[in-house]
């Protein structure tokens, strides 16, 4: 059993690592926060050049051909810079839904773009505070045209082109939206996390090309959302090991009583706990890079399973930070909010906790697990 | 990553599963059947000496003290492979796991030859004299007095929690020596006969209605200086090798897990449902997969460490940390999808009830709860240690529960 990341895989980590601490430092992070710009173009021009964008997309389409264990390793670690790019909507969700089923001529259009970063994409889903179900999606096409309105879209304000879930008469299906078409109007939202961008996207009669199959809409999306899962919950857990590391050099530093608050029974167990969590999400998440990289039968249980406790593990971790840090934990100033937002942001960006807790329990039921789990 | 055997491991394997299918029953046929203590350890002796008997017993120990001479992975492969089989090793676990390992690092060639081979074929057991009623988590706090009488040490004092103490052979012992030494220095460390006079054991019935645990009063124990491990006054060091034993030896919680609540779930009724359609229900089996999943995984991402020459390190400390919590919180959940009939213990062998009041002895037994994340924050994280009033003073000096 080998059960770790390779001595190459390793080698782009420590790469991406040196890379990410001098040209992401959190205030980088602060500066999209507080500032105007939906992403940070100097950090974003930098990954684009490494060829991050590039990670699995073939060579014949202009990209590197690489794994998706090497993207599970670049995911931790933008998760634990909180890198403030529309990296995850163009990767994880748009070039990964046209590698799954987009058509040679679609592929052509977009993949290069998408490659070498001149191209943003992402993945237009929600309509509002609800679960989007084949009973409430709204937006729909006909003829070619798409009419409706998306909200939230992750990076929606600055995406060259979406994939779009739409009704198709009494089906639905996935429709790829230039979104420089004349019928596409964008408004850029406020979120709980500004260091990353949402747009509400309306669409009137704007220009639609069916990708993916006719009445594959919710199979395909489910099945990109298992895959991005996986690279979301290493983005996750790279925030929450980042959290616990903030937390334990405060503790460390900070007195009380005469001695380091990290001396303190109840700081130790609660730090013990945020390393539980973050060990156990860990290891679901290798659990759940193995099975993205080999297309295993179980790759839907293992993405849930990440998700849900990769999701846990950011909000404890974060959650547990500013707790360790006291009065200082809430003020602006301190950075503690940066991982608290982004977690939470990224709890709600593939669907709630309690929906992916349930589809857990169905991946259980269906591949009847109990068997032969030991 | 992969999964996969090497070849070399494949052969090892499929040669241990040959052996186990020959000789026992797979856990998913096998019918649990009620039997005495007495008949359990006939059991255990009979499986133990089959396994030595075609190489099998302890697969790290050296061939000449009857073992196998076996790579850590080699030992893992066993240890999965067996794992799936009934079988009767518990009587084993601290004299294989713990007291084996502590000889084979101090005893002298003499003793190591003379008892570890009839240890390793399971014709002696052993056992742990460990903790005191003073010394639980605290167990440098011990007291049981060991006084140098010519070629002898005189014993005198009482241990506790003593797993298998009623039907052990032999046993290891740590004392205090000298009290005017600091706290971790006047200790002595030895190993001796359970049935040399002045050793008497008195088994504790646990709540669960089980006795595996003992009390263990010392008067006037007459041990040869021979049987001491390691030099006087550095009992503490000799303890500290058994306690990293104890670390690989103590994992998961165990007990109906995931796959028995998913079972249970989806045979009762909530209401004319099946309580599994329930979504509190699902919520529930939802999080104790994720830790269920996340133990297993950082399991093997020990083996892989472990299969590149690394050592197992504190980080193991969650697994029993989240199994045990899990074990208490699953059987309790599972108790209450019975409803009112959960109150019943008519079934002596329902595994949620036994899992239920088993668990809170889990959660002490080995390292309670709240010492296992002291080691998780001091080892793995690097905090400090708490500010302690015993640390700077001979023994004799610090302060005592009246």
């Amino acid at each position: 059993m080998n059960f770790e990341f390779s001595d190459d895989q390793n080698l782009l980590r420590e790469q991406a690592q040196g890379f990410l601490q001098s040209k992401c430092p959190l205030e980088t992070v602060r500066a999209v926060l507080e500032g105007d710009q939906a992403y940070d173009t100097a950090l974003w021009k930098g990954i684009t050049e490494m060829g991050w964008t590039a990670t699995t997309i073939p060579e014949a389409y202009g990209g590197i051909g690489l794994g998706h264990l090497e993207l599970c390793v670049l995911a931790e670690e933008l998760g634990r810079s909180l890198a403030p790019v529309p990296f995850s909507s163009s990767v994880y969700l748009a070039t990964e839904v046209l590698l799954m089923c987009a058509n040679e001529a679609q592929k052509q259009a977009w993949l290069p773009g998408l490659a070498d970063g001149s191209i943003i994409g992402t993945f237009a889903i929600a309509e509002g505070g609800k679960a989007p179900s084949r009973h409430n999606i709204e937006t729909r096409v006909a003829d070619d045209r798409i009419s409706g309105c998306k909200i939230p879209v992750p990076d929606g304000d600055v995406a060259d082109f979406s994939v779009v879930l739409a009704c198709d008469g009494d089906q639905h299906s996935l429709f790829l939206v230039d979104l420089k078409d004349p019928g596409v109007t964008k408004r850029v939202l406020k979120s709980i996390d500004p260091s990353r961008s949402y747009a509400e996207l309306n669409f009137d009669s704007a220009g639609a090309e069916l990708l993916g199959e006719a009445g594959a809409g919710f199979a395909l999306t489910d099945a990109l959302f298992d895959r991005a899962a996986i690279l979301f919950a290493f983005e996750q857990v790279g925030g929450a090991h980042a959290s616990l590391e903030m937390a334990k050099a405060y503790a460390l530093e900070r007195y009380a009583f005469g001695r380091p608050i990290a001396s303190f029974q109840a700081i130790k167990h609660k730090l013990a706990d945020m390393y539980i969590a973050l060990t156990l999400a860990h290891s679901n998440c290798y659990y759940g890079a193995w099975a993205l990289s080999t297309d295993a039968s179980e790759l839907s249980l293992a993405a849930a399973t990440a998700r849900v406790s990769a999701t846990e593990a950011f909000h404890e971790c974060s959650k547990e930070n500013i707790q360790t840090h006291g009065g200082m934990g809430f003020t602006w100033e301190f950075n503690c909010h940066l991982y608290y937002r982004r977690a939470k942001a990224l709890a709600l960006n593939l669907g709630s906790l309690t929906r992916w807790k349930d589809k857990l329990v169905t991946q259980l039921e269906e591949s009847n697990k109990l068997a032969n789990t030991n | 990553m992969d999964f996969n055997d090497t070849p070399e491991q494949a052969a090892f394997r499929s040669e241990a599963r040959a052996f186990l299918s020959a000789n026992a029953t797979l856990k998913s046929e096998s019918v649990v059947q009620q039997e005495t203590e007495a008949e359990y350890l006939v059991r255990a002796r009979a499986w133990q000496k089959l396994k030595a008997e075609n190489g099998w017993a302890c697969l790290n120990w050296p061939t000449e003290y009857g073992g196998r001479a076996s790579t850590p992975m080699e030992r893992i492969i066993w240890g999965q492979e067996e794992g799936k089989f009934e079988v009767p090793t518990g009587p084993y676990a601290i004299g294989l796991g713990m007291c084996g390992p502590t000889m084979i690092a101090y005893a002298s060639e003499e003793q190591k030859r003379e008892h570890l081979p009839i240890m390793a074929s399971g014709e002696r057991i052993w056992c742990q004299l460990f903790s005191e009623p003073s010394a639980g988590s605290d167990l440098a706090n011990l007291r049981t007095k060991a006084v140098r009488d010519g070629d002898d040490w005189v014993i005198n004092g009482q241990k506790i929690w003593t797993s298998g103490a009623h039907y052990s052979d032999w046993g290891i012992l740590v004392t205090r020596s000298d009290p005017t030494q600091l706290k971790h220095k006047g200790l002595t460390f030895f190993f001796l006969d359970m049935k040399s006079p002045g050793v008497e054991v008195k088994p504790i019935k646990q709540i669960s209605g089980a006795s595996n645990f003992n009390e263990i009063y010392f008067t006037d124990v007459r041990i040869p200086d021979a049987q001491r491990l390691g030099a006087v006054g550095e009992g503490w060091k000799v303890s500290i090798t058994t306690l990293m034993n104890e670390r690989l030896a103590v994992g998961n919680a165990g007990g109906p897990d995931v796959p028995d609540l998913l079972r249970l779930a989806a045979t009762t009724d909530i209401d004319g449902e099946p309580a599994l359609n329930n979504a509190a229900v699902r919520e529930k089996i939802a999080t104790w997969h994720c830790q269920r999943s996340g133990l297993k995984y950082t399991n093997y991402r020990t083996i892989s460490a472990l299969s590149r020459g690394g050592v197992p390190g504190p980080e193991n400390s969650i697994t029993k940390v989240v199994s045990a919590a899990k074990q208490q919180d699953l059987a309790s959940f599972a108790m209450d999808l019975m409803d009112m009939g959960g109150i019943l213990r008519e079934d002596v062998e329902d595994k949620f009830l036994n899992s239920y009041m088993g668990a809170p002895g889990y959660r002490i037994a080995g390292g309670t709860d709240e010492i296992l994340r002291n080691i998780i924050a001091e080892r793995v994280l690097g905090l400090p240690q708490d500010i302690r009033l015993d640390k700077q003073v001979p023994f004799n000096e610090v302060p005592q529960s009246s």
